[in-house]
């Protein structure tokens, strides 16, 4: 026995499997299954530039006969969705399994959507493990399964699975997958209307097929517990109920979609009252009633925001209205914050001293939304701030407004800023565009991009030219500057965005500081006026001394940067000798 | 039933490293564990908490307020924030070293002053970790000087605690990690003995 986290365990049973392609884009808490899945023998795994990438590369990889390995966080499937619903008309060649990582609760992500409204809405069958074992076997299964029906098959999970270490009884591989190699079938893989039509038919007699199937699955569990109380639910949330309520009968569904309706149908005849209890969504309740069951409410209501505890459940259950989860008063609280000598720091000063409106996008970087830097108007979703500054400068037009700056980090700008900068390039739009080019995908835990030239295998790669790239898009004004040089990075602002009409690109290129590892001298404070204007650049090193307010730098958290001493009017910070 | 310790402080404190290093201590003395983590935006020098239930059987993987057995804080703010998760009649042990929040640095706001006292209601175990760290040889290993403070109040063997810090942590600061780990159990263990 060891102790393995869901990723691991859902890169083990791909890889007992046989699995031998692995592609995906790194998203939390989705990433450490393809980086567990990279380090096991005879596999090729790769990141790709995004989730629509990675699922394409591998259907290719499954029609030429291979079994391979997808994922990606809840909001990747929302990019990988095209190739995804016509793959389920197209089927597979070798077993094909996509993991769809959830993230109620929002520990590291935009939204709390539901991945099951995916495997219902595209047709693809949708397994639930409920800790590693169940990961792992599911997986090892869903390959076969695969096969046998055709078509990719889904593994959700959510943080509790993905990131919880439970105990895991590994197996041998099957055998390596032999690639039969690819037989040419227009009428499979060719999905023009005269070839889709029948496929739509293949498709609704499989999932007749799958609907027997899922009542015949083990994957589900049937646990007798008293009359009175039944329960339906899966994952994680499972666990939470064997805690929460240990007198209930409960279906755990290991097969979500398409859902087992007999087997349903006979829990529901067998207990008085019948509760779903699921996270931040309605999709078991409202499938549940669809199959004319009466579902009971608990007597509190569960909130729909949020991730599921026991004593969430519990209290919704017992009559206690909710849980205190009031903190100590006066608490301070804590939000992450840049690093100490994150290279980012000085580009979100300099734009709020400019006054910019600031379209954000997904990374580190998104933390320049928080005091006191709080420099941010918008993030969406990948790439959005390069298309939405389009829209803001489109919108303000040739008003007086403030100038309007997208900030992309380097491996977003790959995922999807770079076709939002093409769109903007072809219309003509204006405005400045910020590639903060860290020279890594920081927030994942540094994976490799085409920006670094880092692989998930560390093989042979490409770094991509992004001052090549973008010239080549017609833009005339790139220009490459330090973010640690405060004159260069307000001049460079400045000088873009005092031009109205034209499209500016600056590549701020400085590496994480994760990734360098550098630690220079501190700096220290020597004859403080206690002006506070090093306090507005956010770093975790600098603080003001409560009676004096004078600052003072924490010498142990200090890398040496030196960003601070280019803001103190007075030269009263220095480095240390 | 299970016994859930939940294990919390500010990204970079090497609270996962220190909850992977008991989950396994857990599992060589025959137990059942979950270990739950938070990864991702909450690690850049937010509060973060690391859920470890173990026992003859484990169910839900996560500490609710009021259902944790042990809380071990990597930090005091943290050890107050986190307080409503101990159960009644729980242990609370605390590093006594403050990290303060960025709000607090800039001075928007300021340090609660009952910090202390109300840890000291709570019957908490403070313990100077960094000082520790630091007479044995290394401040980095604080975290290890906490699981010490932990292991004396569970019930493990201590050379399974021992065995799994030197298959945890590098080869080159096993030495380093053992003494802080025997430091912190020391600290501790004349305390609750």
């Amino acid at each position: 026995m060891e102790l393995l986290s869901g990723n691991e365990a859902i890169a083990q049973g791909a890889w007992e499997a046989g699995a031998t392609i692995g592609a995906a884009y790194p998203g939390t808490p989705s990433t450490e299954t393809m980086e567990a899945f990279a380090r096991k023998p005879n596999v090729y795994a790769e990141w790709c530039t995004n989730e629509k990438v990675a699922v394409e590369v591998a259907l290719g990889a499954s029609a030429a006969g291979a079994r391979t390995l997808v994922t990606m966080k809840h909001v990747g499937v929302n990019v990988a969705a095209d190739p995804l619903f016509t793959a389920a008309y197209t089927g597979v060649g070798g077993g094909m399994v996509v993991l769809a990582a959830d993230d109620p609760g929002m520990y590291s992500s935009q939204n709390e959507q539901d991945s099951h409204y995916y495997a219902q809405a595209a047709h693809i069958p949708m397994l639930d493990p409920s800790d590693s074992q169940e990961a792992l076997d599911f997986t090892k299964e869903a390959y076969s399964l695969s096969e046998r029906f055709d078509v990719p098959f889904f593994i959700r999970s959510t943080v509790r699975i993905s990131h919880t270490r439970t105990t895991v009884e590994t197996g041998e591989r099957i055998s390596e997958n032999d690639i039969k190699g690819y037989e040419s079938d227009p009428s499979k893989w060719v999905m023009m209307p005269a070839f889709a039509k029948p496929r739509r038919k293949v498709q609704l007699e499989r999932i007749d097929a799958l609907r027997k199937w899922a009542d015949e699955c083990s994957f589900n569990k049937r646990i007798d517990g008293v009359q009175a109380l039944g329960i339906i639910c899966s994952g994680a949330v499972y666990q939470h109920v064997l805690e929460a309520l240990p007198q209930a009968s409960i279906l755990k569904l290991g097969v979500t979609w398409p859902l087992p309706e007999k087997t349903i149908k006979e829990f529901a005849d067998k207990v008085d009252a019948l509760y779903v209890i699921e996270e931040a969504s309605t999709y078991l309740t409202d499938a549940v009633k669809a199959l004319g069951v009466k579902v009971s409410k608990p007597p509190y209501s569960i909130s729909l925001a949020g991730e599921l505890t026991p004593g969430l459940i519990k209290n919704a259950f017992n009559g206690l209205a909710s849980i205190d989860y009031s903190n100590i008063d006066g608490l301070p609280a804590r939000p992450p914050a840049l690093c100490p000598g994150c290279p980012h720091r000085l580009v979100f000063r300099e734009l709020k001293r400019l006054k910019a409106i600031v379209t954000g996008d997904i990374g580190c970087y998104t933390l320049g939304a928080l005091p006191p830097l709080a420099c941010m108007d918008t993030c969406v979703d990948m790439g959005a701030s390069v298309s939405m500054a389009h829209g803001f400068e489109l919108a303000l037009g040739t008003s007086e407004h403030r100038p309007v700056v997208a900030v992309v980090g380097d491996s977003t700008f790959a995922h999807s800023g770079l076709s939002s900068l093409i769109s903007t390039a072809y219309n003509k739009g204006a405005g400045t565009v910020c590639i903060l080019d860290n020279r890594t995908t920081a927030m994942t835990g540094r994976q490799g991009n085409p920006f670094n030239g880092k692989t998930l295998q560390d093989r042979p790669s490409r770094e991509l030219d992004i001052e090549g790239i973008i010239s080549a898009l017609g833009i005339d004004n790139v220009n490459l500057v330090d973010p640690n040089d405060m004159m260069a990075v307000r001049s460079a602002l400045k000088e873009a965005t005092s031009n109205t009409d034209r499209l500016d690109v600056i590549i701020f290129r400085s590496p994480c500081v994760l990734l360098s590892r550098i630690k220079n001298k501190p700096y220290v404070v020597t004859n403080c006026t206690g002006c506070g204007v090093c306090l507005t650049l956010g770093c975790p090193a600098i603080g003001k001394q409560a009676e004096s307010g004078l600052a003072y730098i924490d010498t142990e958290l200090c890398i040496g940067c030196g960003q601070c001493a280019q803001y103190c009017r007075f030269d009263a910070i220095v480095q240390s000798e | 039933m299970s016994t859930k310790v939940l294990l919390c402080g500010v990204g970079g404190q090497g609270t996962i490293l220190a909850a992977h290093v008991l989950a396994q201590t857990a599992l060589c003395c025959d137990q059942n564990v979950k270990v739950s983590e938070i990864h991702g935006m909450a690690q850049r020098g937010g509060a973060v908490t690391t859920d470890v239930a173990f026992g003859e059987h484990v169910e839900s993987m996560v500490c609710d307020s009021g259902s944790a057995d042990i809380v071990v804080s990597f930090e005091l703010i943290e050890a107050l924030r986190n307080l409503p998760m101990l159960k009644n009649g729980g242990r609370i042990i605390s590093n006594k070293e403050i990290i303060k929040p960025a709000s607090v640095l800039t001075g928007k706001a300021s340090m609660p002053h009952n910090i202390q006292e109300e840890l000291s209601k709570a019957n908490a175990l403070l313990v100077p970790a960094h000082d520790i760290a630091l007479e044995v040889g290394n401040a980095k290993t604080s975290n290890m000087v906490m699981l010490g403070a932990l292991s004396a109040l569970l019930d493990f063997d201590v050379s399974a605690w021992e065995k799994t810090v030197q298959d945890f942590v590098p080869p080159k600061t096993i030495e380093a990690n053992i003494a802080a780990f025997r430091a912190g159990r020391a600290s501790i263990a004349e305390k609750v003995m």
